[in-house]
């Protein structure tokens, strides 16, 4: 096909448009042709809070692996608005540098209904980056709660950047956030709590590094002029080199291998249930109700039927 | 009859389906009263006109002494264009010059920089080096009239280049009389002309405040302007309590420069909108004057009575003029005039009907003024003093904006002050939310805009615009690269080594400026070298 | 599933003055639709370059700076490039009636003039893309 072969070329255009296909539709044939073409691209993952400093560190980190001569697709996830469906996509302001590069690919998505940070979908956009070139994938998404599962079945490394501000949610964030972190960055290291914001995490990445064997870098970064960045990139690379030579690389990827096809199952069987709501407009829903009201049915005998059919596959 | 009597009568009048409320959303009463205005003192709360804390004016004669200076905000095309309009308007009894700069000025780049294409000359006049301010000032002595330049970051330049005018015209420095806007921090607030980050702006101002304080004496050095933040959608209230914050975070920037506030606070001026509601206008004049000089005096120990002075040019607000049934245009302008007048302004300029289009012809700027000319000459308005001083409903809404106002500032203060707050993207995002709200209200029909929501008309209007000719940019680039064949390139090269190195270890900037615009370096140049070493400022990202 | 219109929002040029775009933005957001905001002081070519890899249905741009007759043109031939010229091109702004007749030719599908309702855009901007 026309459009696969300018994919795994790389054509900008093309690979804009199959994002959007791929975003909008259900249908998984598009992935189904590319998949064989993927599992090449290194994905790296960047959260943490609002305003944190994220996208003005990816920019920067993006310019260092440029002058490697690395090609670098970059997904950057916002928010959907739950009252409006609509989203507002800012992050590209602090990448207009990058935008024209000939190796750079940037994308903004929009949650949509996904409850975690990141769509559902931010896994499949990735797939079509990796399929057309991209040595790294950047995914750039809110961190806060609940997301901080779902960038780590994704990215090989996840940084997770905070401020010294954050200082004061530290307790809060040790469970979540904390936990999906690889590498950690203090960004605004100009401002004041910095270090002592460092020496607190240090601490308590102390107690994971023993059970885990990778040691936990605390890094901090001035974004906004550049400072700390070489640093981040070579414990970028160290955390590549560490999961290649510990076998971890394939073990992980093997195990969210699995974890995706959970997911996709799930997804499918959830999709089948919608349609299976049907039952509910029945003709004979208000008899069938009636007679579990009168007790002449049970509730069970009735989930057991529909289910059943669900899972034969017949209406 | 007493009070609550009429108070429960009123309640039973029938009243219209509107909701009584200022433009900026504070609630009215029907009628205002003695005790809305209770604790009332007057020698505390007004006193005398030029007298301490300066609610009723700033000067004990005020319009009954000299009235308001006419200043019609002007520039267009080439220095020539624009020269020629000026001594237009100044023959139409116009009694100061306004300069308005194009966008590549505006943002330091040059003429024949690619990102000035299609921008030369169309909303201001181009100017390049001090070849194209000469041409501007030529036959208009600068000892005899005073000059408004709106210009912000590459203020330090365009005042350089005035001086140098100054000279080669036999004018001393010390004479020079005018103002540059150079108020930094509303650009990121809301105006968003900016080149260099928070901080080497505000050190770029504090080397102007020391070296005007010492050469150029009579200059006012930074005029700190509500107007833009007003016109990106604030209310009057935040225009009133953000310029204010401003205002004295260049005061604190001065101060902690080693300036003495008595040396620099006389020369800083304000420049105000004003909008729709006449009688929030007025109380915000009145209002701004009283709180900043019981700041000057309270917090920064102000001795200098000319410290408290606010002083302030007022510009009828653009916003709100429509493009549909733009005579309808003049209407408004004239009732906010009147407004600033009564409000006690020093200078103003009155909007032309046609701006929502273009920059003005020649004939609508006439009208322009000529409303101006009206109400100084025709109404009475500036007859006696603060004729709406003691008026029950604007005193109390005097009182409220002032009460609200020190509530922003606790605000600002928590956020750690103007800077950090800016940082944080605060006033950035009070402001898109109150412009977002009045658009709401409007398309809601909850607030009216005649010819707009209200009264529509359909079909578009008939009015003469000016055209400014795509050759402008052409001639203007030819012009600049003759300017850069004659000088001496290697003095200009010299000139521009030693303000980088300036910039980099803190002496005053000024005088290496005065050098480079002497040896005709350009205002790209100039730019690009303190960029090397200031950077620039990326914008944080607000809803 | 229904397709989400995405819409890039730009502001090419110097002028500064965002309250009008901001506003638009915000009102389509509030109307479902995706934005993407470029943020100010944009060349033509970052913002072309950003609403092909974005994939939008829409580029929107406001200029009020006078420079419309050149920016305008710049976006619909460097879309004509890359072949793009499915994106719909609309703008608003300061923009007299001449110039818009002439732009409309050019390929920009609709201009905006001020104090037009956020409502009106909504309406416009739903219903083009529907119709493509
Ligand atoms: N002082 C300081 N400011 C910074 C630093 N890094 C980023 N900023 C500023 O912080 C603000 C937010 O930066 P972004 O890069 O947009 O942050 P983000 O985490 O991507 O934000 P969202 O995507 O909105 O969550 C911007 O104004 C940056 O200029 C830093 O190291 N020091
Ligand atoms: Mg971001």
């Amino acid at each position: 096909m026309d459009f696969l072969k300018k994919l795994l070329k790389g054509d900008k255009l093309t690979i804009a448009r199959t994002i959007t296909a791929v975003e909008n539709s259900n249908n998984s044939e598009i992935l189904k042709e590319i998949f064989p073409y993927t599992g090449k691209a290194y994905h790296i993952g960047v959260t943490g809070p609002p305003g944190a400093g994220k996208s003005t560190l990816v920019n920067i980190v993006i310019q260092k692996l440029l002058e490697e001569n690395k090609k670098i697709g970059i997904i950057a996830v916002d928010p959907t608005s739950p009252f409006s469906g609509g989203a507002f996509l800012g992050d590209r302001i602090r990448m207009t540098d990058l935008a024209l590069r000939e190796n750079v690919f940037i994308r903004s998505m929009a949650t949509r209904g996904s409850l975690g940070g990141l769509s559902q979908k931010t896994k499949d956009v990735a797939l079509v980056l990796d399929a057309s070139g991209m040595d790294y994938i950047l995914i750039e998404t809110i961190g806060v709660g609940q997301v901080e599962l779902d960038i780590a079945q994704v990215c090989d490394t996840t940084i997770v950047v905070l401020v010294p501000e954050s200082g004061d949610s530290i307790q809060a964030m040790k469970a979540g956030l904390l936990e999906v972190a690889d590498i950690l960055v203090v960004n605004k290291g100009d401002r004041e709590g910095c270090d002592s914001l460092i020496l607190e995490l240090k601490f308590a990445f102390e107690l994971r590094e023993q059970k885990l064997g990778w040691h936990f870098p605390v890094l901090k970064t001035i974004a906004t002029e550049s400072k700390g960045i070489e640093e981040l990139i070579s414990n970028i690379k160290s955390h590549k080199k560490y999961l290649k030579s510990s076998g971890k690389f394939e073990e992980d990827r093997k195990r969210k291998l699995a974890l995706r096809i959970d997911e996709l199952i799930e997804e499918k069987i959830k999709s089948h249930l919608k349609e299976f709501s049907s039952w509910r407009n029945g003709d004979q829903l208000e008899q069938l109700i009636a007679k579990v009201y009168q007790r002449k049915l049970t509730p069970y005998h009735i989930a057991d039927e529909i289910t059943k059919k669900i899972i034969v596959g017949k209406k | 009859m007493n009070k609550e009597d009429w108070k429960k009568k009123q309640k039973t009048c029938k009243e219209r389906d509107f909701r009584f409320t200022t433009v900026s959303d504070l609630p009215v009463k029907p009628l205002y009263l003695p005790d809305d205005i209770r604790d009332f003192d007057y020698d505390k709360k007004l006193s005398y006109p030029g007298e301490f804390p300066f609610t009723r004016g700033v000067y004990t004669n005020m319009y009954r002494g000299r009235l308001w200076t006419m200043r019609q905000f002007s520039g267009f095309g080439t220095a020539k264009d624009t020269n020629e309009r000026y001594k237009y308007l100044l023959k139409h009894g116009q009694t100061g010059l306004s300069v308005a700069f194009d966008f590549p000025t505006l943002y330091g780049r040059d003429s024949d920089d690619p990102f000035s294409q299609g921008e030369v000359g169309k909303c201001g006049v181009a100017i390049d080096t001090l070849r194209d301010m000469e041409i501007l000032f030529d036959g208009i002595p600068l000892d005899k009239i005073s000059t408004s330049m709106t210009i912000n970051p590459p203020a330090a330049i365009l005042l350089a280049m005035y001086i140098v005018v100054g000279e080669k015209q036999g004018v001393l420095a010390e004479v020079l009389t005018g103002t540059i806007q150079n108020d930094m921090l509303k650009e990121y607030q809301a105006q968003k002309t900016w080149i260099y980050p928070p901080e080497p702006s505000l050190r770029i101002i504090t080397d102007i405040l020391e070296y005007c304080s010492e050469h150029v004496p009579k200059w006012n050095t930074i005029s700190i302007s509500g107007y833009h933040i007003r016109e990106a959608g604030s209310t009057a209230l935040q225009e009133l309590a953000f310029t204010l914050a401003n205002g004295l975070t260049y005061v604190e920037y001065g101060t902690k420069a080693g300036l003495s506030v008595d040396k620099f606070a006389p020369r800083l001026s304000f420049f105000f909108n004003s909008h729709l509601d006449f009688f929030e206008e007025i109380a915000k004049y009145r209002a701004a004057r009283r709180i900043w000089a019981k700041v000057m005096h309270d917090k920064y120990r102000a001795q200098n009575p000319r410290s408290y002075l606010m002083r302030f040019h007022t510009q009828t607000a653009g916003c709100t003029l429509t493009a549909q049934q733009p005579e309808n245009n003049i209407i408004r302008t004239a009732f906010q005039a009147l407004a600033a007048v009564l409000g006690g302004t020093q200078s103003l300029h009155t909007n032309s009907m046609d701006e929502t289009y273009a920059l003005p012809t020649e004939r609508a700027v006439k009208i322009a003024l000529r409303t101006q000319q009206l109400i100084a000459h025709e109404t009475g308005a500036a007859n006696t003093i603060d004729p709406l001083g003691g008026s029950y409903y604007v005193e109390a809404l005097t009182d409220e904006l002032e009460k609200r106002t020190y509530e922003y500032f606790d605000k600002i203060d928590t956020l750690g002050g103007v800077v950090p707050a800016i940082e944080k993207g605060f006033f950035q995002r009070e402001i898109s939310r109150s412009a977002y709200e009045y658009q709401r209200a409007l398309e809601h029909k909850v607030k009216y805009h005649v010819g707009i929501n209200m009264f529509e008309e359909e079909g578009g209007a008939d009015i003469e615009i000016l055209k400014i000719p795509e050759e402008i940019e052409k001639n203007q680039i030819e012009e600049l690269k003759e300017v850069k064949k004659q000088r001496n390139s290697v003095k200009v090269k010299r000139a521009l080594k030693q303000l980088y190195s300036a910039a980099g270890n803190g002496e005053n900037l000024m005088p290496r400026i005065l050098d480079c615009v002497r040896e005709y370096a350009t205002l790209g140049e100039i730019c690009s070298t303190l960029k090397e070493e200031f950077g620039i400022y990326h914008e944080p990202i607000i809803f | 599933m229904q397709k989400k219109i995405r819409v890039l929002i730009g502001k090419p040029g110097l002028d500064g003055h965002d309250r009008g775009v901001k506003i638009v933005a915000a009102a389509l957001r509030d109307a479902g639709i995706e934005v993407i905001y470029t943020g100010l002081h944009q060349t033509c070519e970052s913002i072309v370059e950003a609403a092909i890899q974005e994939d939008v249905d829409i580029i929107g741009l406001s200029i009020l700076s006078g420079a419309h007759m050149t920016i305008f043109p710049k976006i619909i031939n460097l879309l004509k490039q890359k072949e793009a010229e499915d994106i719909i091109v609309i703008g608003g702004g300061i923009i007299p009636e001449e110039d818009i007749k002439k732009l409309n030719e050019m390929g920009v599908k609709k201009l905006f003039t001020p104090g037009t309702s956020t409502k009106e855009i909504i309406k416009y901007v739903k219903s083009i893309v529907q119709k493509t």
